[in-house]
């Protein structure tokens, strides 16, 4: 992820507006990344998700003179985002409409980690296996949405707790419990299957001649 | 005070994000000192989130940035005379 710079933004902002129109490609490039997996944690499908990030960009364009720079830019275009994505999402899948409102943070679960006695750090390194990004992408897509966005905004796209937030709308305490709920859920989920990728372990008794 | 597993696993993910009182990290890691299960629940879940984070997991389709500029340039050309 870029991280966002508020100078160069209102900068570029400004001048857009005052007609530099090409500029308009350099504001948006650091945010087309974030836009797209926001997209795609919320509609779960490559083509719709692209769709949308272009629907997105169009609009943010068109409104760029709303930008009040209240918030970060980026905060903003996720914003954005998002809202396009719900109506794609409401569009696409009217019988699913009630599933879209009826996650709320007071819905109770098990959230009981896998319980181990023992855990071997499985390098990144180990991500060149094929299965293991699959697996993972597999468990992130399996959680239900009010917890993938959250995890793919804080530990995939890296922001705060606080841009997180802003971008969906809900409170830090929120965020701080769907995040905590997704961790445990994904833990629950990972962690059994993981212990396979571990790296060899080294044999220290017998074996040695 | 002596801290249970469960309330260790309530705190996993602010523990992990550094955002608990100095207090309940002190508890929290005098805990750890003996439970092996709550050492690996920790270590597991960490490991998780630093896997999940990394780029090679979720990659942006082949083209799309080409694909997306293209579109903002057509925009660009046909508002050419208009607003912003």
């Amino acid at each position: 992820m870029t991280s966002p710079n508020p100078e160069f933004e209102a900068d570029c902002i400004r001048r857009i507006l005052a007609g530099e129109k090409q500029l308009f490609h350099d504001l948006i490039r650091p945010c087309e990344r974030s836009i797209y997996f926001l997209l795609y944690s919320l509609l779960k499908n490559e083509a719709d998700a692209e769709d949308v990030a272009q629907e997105t960009v169009i609009k943010v364009y068109q409104n760029l003179d709303k930008f009040r720079g209240d918030s970060q830019f980026r905060t903003w275009v996720l914003s954005i985002a998002r809202n396009e994505g719900l109506g794609r999402l409401r569009k696409i899948s009217n019988r699913r409409e009630d599933s879209l409102d009826a996650e709320t943070d007071e819905q109770t679960g098990d959230y009981t980690p896998a319980i181990l006695t023992s855990w071997r750090e499985i390098p990144a390194e180990v991500l060149e296996q094929k299965e293991l990004g699959n697996l993972l992408r597999k468990a992130i897509e399996g959680l239900p949405e009010i917890y993938r966005n959250v995890v793919l905004l804080r530990d995939i796209e890296e922001m705060d707790i606080r841009e997180s937030a802003a971008v969906l709308g809900i409170s830090e305490a929120s965020v701080k419990v769907r995040l905590h709920r997704a961790r445990a859920l994904l833990q629950r989920n990972l962690a059994p299957q993981l212990k396979g990728f571990a790296p060899a372990k080294r044999r220290w008794f017998g074996g040695r001649t | 005070m002596r801290i249970d597993c469960k309330h260790v696993w309530e705190h996993i993910s602010a523990y992990i994000e550094n955002d608990v009182d100095s207090q309940l990290r002190a508890e929290i890691d005098r805990h750890l000192e003996t439970c092996e299960i709550c050492s690996a629940v920790l270590d597991s879940t960490r490991n998780v989130v630093i896997l999940v984070a990394d780029d090679r997991v979720f990659e942006l389709p082949a083209g799309y940035s080409e694909r997306l500029h293209a579109r903002i340039e057509r925009e660009l050309e046909k508002q050419k005379d208009t607003k912003p």
